[in-house]
């Protein structure tokens, strides 16, 4: 680099890459459905997501009837209920959380947050949206083959998974479901590679990485454990689809089927599990680390104080992001693996637990001496920081590879990932519409009607899982659709019910947030500029909402970090990160 | 004003229901007392904490919440502070963590006296198996598996003619003696699994995986499968029975060997063999 300084005090350093304006949409087609605009692109995300999410949200209810009501509807029949759980699950966690997330937030606040008029690779990010689109499409169309959709569980453990015992096992849906997922790890490849590479070079001037918000370390963390996550479970599937199609034998030892001596022979269902795992526990941080980035912000901005210990909140973020990559095992304490490995997962495990106490010593650190806002995005992240501690805690145990054994594969486990990693990630999402619907759409939404939606979601929820737990410590098993057995008093089927009732009441008022949001983006009160008063770069573009390119003319350029709230001897309760009007007050930010 | 109260009612309300609510784990009916010791100790600290961070959070959303004229303090960070915060929670896993690691250790160490049993699953029923005079179980293989030998016992090793095969049928086993389960599958995942004794493992085809107990009062227990195995998953149910001493030698008595069974011929052609040596 040649170029000098303009101003050589400010410490901004020059451009290093020519402003190029991002690629325009020239008709119809590349404006509305095949848009290069990362903005538009999360729109398309999130909506897909949304949609499908929905579904998995109808699912929920029918198991809840079942559970609650066992033998009422006759229509849900153990096949049934088995695919439902199923799909539920899948759903959720990957087609749903993930990609909105990554692929929702990510490709809007990105480019918004760090100073770039859009995504490095705007062509691929557009490819990314189509594939998970297709992806879906082929999830949707399962349940319509011959068979319908796969039942082996959302962990889709082999050999019941391919074997005719299992609901979609020798039929279409298991290979439609294995088919999806390559699908949907491809397109998340080409989104994921762009958001790291938009992080990594294309922050506009002055936005050094301890700068940025801890919304996009929180993605851009879960993105890079996330392309390094995925390929497990894309070989697995493409292994499983092997063994199913081409009677390869990756996962199928020898095995007798209802009494037939099949042809497989020699593999491990183990190596599955593995490969599963070395996957999935760091999905539950690739959907857990963006909620923390975003609540952390949601609660600095709604609290008018800095996040507390920005630096030690961002090598939370990464330590976290590192350490899950060891703990895979903990999921499979009782899966027969050899038992030594016992006491190394546990101890990684539990160790995890101190980055992440801390984050949550920080948050509320952060409301302790604020100016405390009680609106809708501050009242989710509360909601938040009570449901995910509890399922933090709850992680406790289940980690804790003896007290695991009783637990394990019972209601315990089923309460305790509902916690921490549905209900909990959930409320941010929410928290995050509240806030950012003002930016995307210009209106606000309907703040009577999201009290009744917070109070009836964040409530009902903690009433559907607190209990829950305690149904599985009489040891009630998960996946079972009657849980009848001799040890279970009558009054679990009581307290089932009432489980029922609160999670239809939960599904309801998610029914009310949807009409919030369509009625809103018509009739909703319209929003001045930066509404919450936020010093984030989001908030700071020449209009709300941003046009194509985001940035007007000129590229912002950045003197201070995100948190600037409330600092003495300032004009107002927070200074943008773009004012140059006002010196760096904290010395130990670059 | 509201959140404040609520967040002290979820308090209040969670304490209460774990305290007072009818619903807590079954009586124990092994030696595995150790797991509830070590549960009721992660109970205590994870509750003192859960406590401790949702009544602080209530008060700092009643005491700072938004008034006019209210400007939050400036603080961006404290070292100390964190460190310290570090240096408890740090201290409060390790209190959980050593006690699961030691009682980890006695859970994975069969002890020398235990009695090798065996359970084999398939879908959607459990059959055992249990050594005969010689105290020990003959080899298996899903080769040998068919509709004479459901459970594959090696038709040419002597271990296996005297061995009890229950094929269906209640497990009985004598109380007070350590047991070692060698769990096997003939087709996909099981999971042996009675509440009572808190001992599980997943049983997997290809692999002989195992845990142990010592049964601590006689009774019936229901045994269920807690690894999803298919449709029939949850009807997967059997009953384990722990007898006095003198109760189980008579059941055991009155079960079939396997050299009594049609596929035990080839044993008891062997055993011929052997005994007919100079």
């Amino acid at each position: 680099m040649s170029s000098v300084s303009e101003d050589p005090d400010s410490g901004i350093p020059p451009a290093e890459v020519p402003d190029l304006p991002p690629p325009h949409a020239h008709g119809w087609w590349s404006r509305w459905v095949f848009s290069q605009d990362a903005k538009y692109i999360a729109l398309q995300y999130s909506g897909t997501a949304i949609a499908i999410g929905m579904v998995a949200l109808v699912l929920s209810w029918l198991i809840r009837m079942q559970l609650g009501f066992p033998g009422v509807f006759d229509f849900i029949s153990a096949e049934a209920y088995y695919q439902f759980i199923t799909m539920h699950g899948m759903i959720m966690v990957v087609y749903l959380l993930t990609a909105i997330f990554l692929g929702g937030f990510g490709n809007y606040l990105i480019p918004l947050m760090v100073g770039a008029r859009d995504m490095v690779f705007p062509f691929v990010n557009m490819l990314s949206f189509w594939m998970y689109f297709a992806a879906v499409v082929v999830l949707v169309a399962s349940f319509f083959a011959p068979g319908g959709p796969t039942g082996a569980g959302w962990t889709l453990y082999p050999p019941q998974a391919i074997l005719s015992g299992t609901p979609g096992g020798t039929g279409w849906g298991i290979v439609l479901m294995l088919v999806s997922l390559i699908l949907f790890i491809i397109g998340f490849t080409m989104g994921g590679l762009n958001y790291a590479v938009t992080v990594l070079q294309a922050r506009t001037r002055g936005m050094t990485l301890m700068r940025m918000p801890l919304t996009v370390w929180g993605i851009f963390t879960a993105t890079v454990m996330a392309l390094l996550a995925f390929p497990a479970l894309f070989v697995a599937a493409v292994m499983m689809l092997f063994d199913r199609l081409l009677g390869t034998s990756f996962f199928m030892p020898a095995l007798v089927e209802m009494g037939q001596q099949l042809s497989y022979g020699g593999g491990s269902p183990i190596v599955f599990q593995h490969l599963f795992w070395f996957f999935g526990h760091p999905e539950v941080y690739i959907v857990a680390l963006p909620a923390f980035g975003i609540v952390s912000d949601l609660i600095a901005v709604h609290a008018r104080k800095n996040i507390f210990g920005y630096r030690m909140m961002v090598w939370a973020i990464v330590i976290i992001g590192a350490l899950s990559f060891i703990v895979w095992a903990h999921h499979m304490y009782v899966s027969g693996m050899h038992p030594y490995f016992g006491f190394f997962f546990a101890t990684t495990t539990l160790i995890i637990a101190v980055p992440t106490a801390l984050k949550v010593y920080n948050w509320i650190l952060t409301l302790w001496r604020g100016d405390i806002h009680l609106t809708l995005p501050m009242l989710f992240a509360l909601g938040f920081i009570v449901t995910f501690l509890n399922g933090g805690l709850t992680g406790l145990f289940l980690g804790n590879v003896v007290v695991d054994v009783p637990l394990s594969d019972t209601m315990f486990v089923v309460a305790h990932f509902h916690m921490v990693m549905g209900v909990a990630p959930i409320m941010v999402i929410f928290g995050a519409i509240y806030h950012w619907f003002p930016l995307i759409s210009g209106r606000m939404l309907s703040h009577r009607l999201g009290l009744i939606h917070f109070w009836v979601t964040f409530i009902g929820a903690y009433a559907i899982f607190f209990p829950m737990h305690y149904v599985g410590l009489v040891g009630v098993p998960r996946r079972y659709p009657d849980i009848s057995a001799s040890f279970v008093p009558d009054s679990v089927a009581t307290l089932n019910a009432f489980i029922s009732v609160a999670a239809l009441t939960v599904g309801a008022a998610q029914i009310l947030f949807l009409f919030n949001f369509a009625w809103s983006l018509r009739y909703g009160r319209k929003a001045e500029p930066n509404p919450w008063r936020a010093a984030s770069l989001e908030w700071q573009t020449p209009e709300m909402p941003p046009r194509h390119g985001n940035w007007g003319k000129e590229l912002p350029v950045v003197y201070r970090w995100a948190y600037e709230y409330s600092v003495p001897g300032a004009s107002r309760d927070f200074i943008a990160q773009d004012d140059p009007g006002h010196p760096a007050s904290w010395s130990h930010v670059p | 004003m509201i959140v404040a109260a609520s967040l002290v009612l979820i308090v209040l309300f969670s304490v209460g229901f774990h305290l007072f609510s009818p619903w807590w784990w079954t009586p124990i009916a092994s030696n595995w007392g150790y797991i509830d010791t070590t549960l009721v100790i992660t109970f205590w600290i994870t509750g003192a904490v859960f406590v401790a961070v949702v009544l602080f959070m209530a008060w700092c959303v009643f005491r700072y919440r938004h008034k006019p004229g209210r400007v939050a303090h400036y603080e961006p960070e404290s070292r100390k502070l964190e460190i310290w915060l570090i240096a408890l929670t740090a201290l409060g896993v390790a209190a959980m963590l050593a006690p699961g690691l030691v009682v980890w250790k006695r859970f994975i160490t069969v002890p020398d006296d235990a009695t090798e049993i065996e359970v084999v699953a398939q879908q959607w029923y459990w059959s055992y198996r249990l050594p005969g005079v010689d105290g020990r179980l003959g080899s298996s293989g899903t080769e040998w598996i068919d509709f004479d030998n459901p459970l594959g016992i090696n038709p040419h090793d002597r271990f296996g003619a005297d061995d009890v095969v229950i094929d269906s049928g209640d497990l009985h086993l004598p109380l007070g003696q350590p047991v070692r389960v060698n769990l096997r599958s003939v087709d996909v995942l099981h999971d042996f699994y009675v509440p009572e004794f808190r001992a599980k493992m997943d049983m997997v085809p290809g692999m002989v995986t195992y845990f142990w107990f010592t049964p601590t009062r006689t009774g019936e227990f229901e045994v269920l499968c807690a690894e999803l195995c298919g449709v029939g998953h949850g009807v997967m149910r059997g009953y384990v029975s722990i007898d006095e001493p003198e109760d189980f030698d008579s059941w055991l008595g009155e079960q079939v060997t396997f050299a009594g069974l049609p596929a035990g011929g080839a044993v008891r052609v062997a055993e011929t063999a052997e005994e007919s040596d100079p």
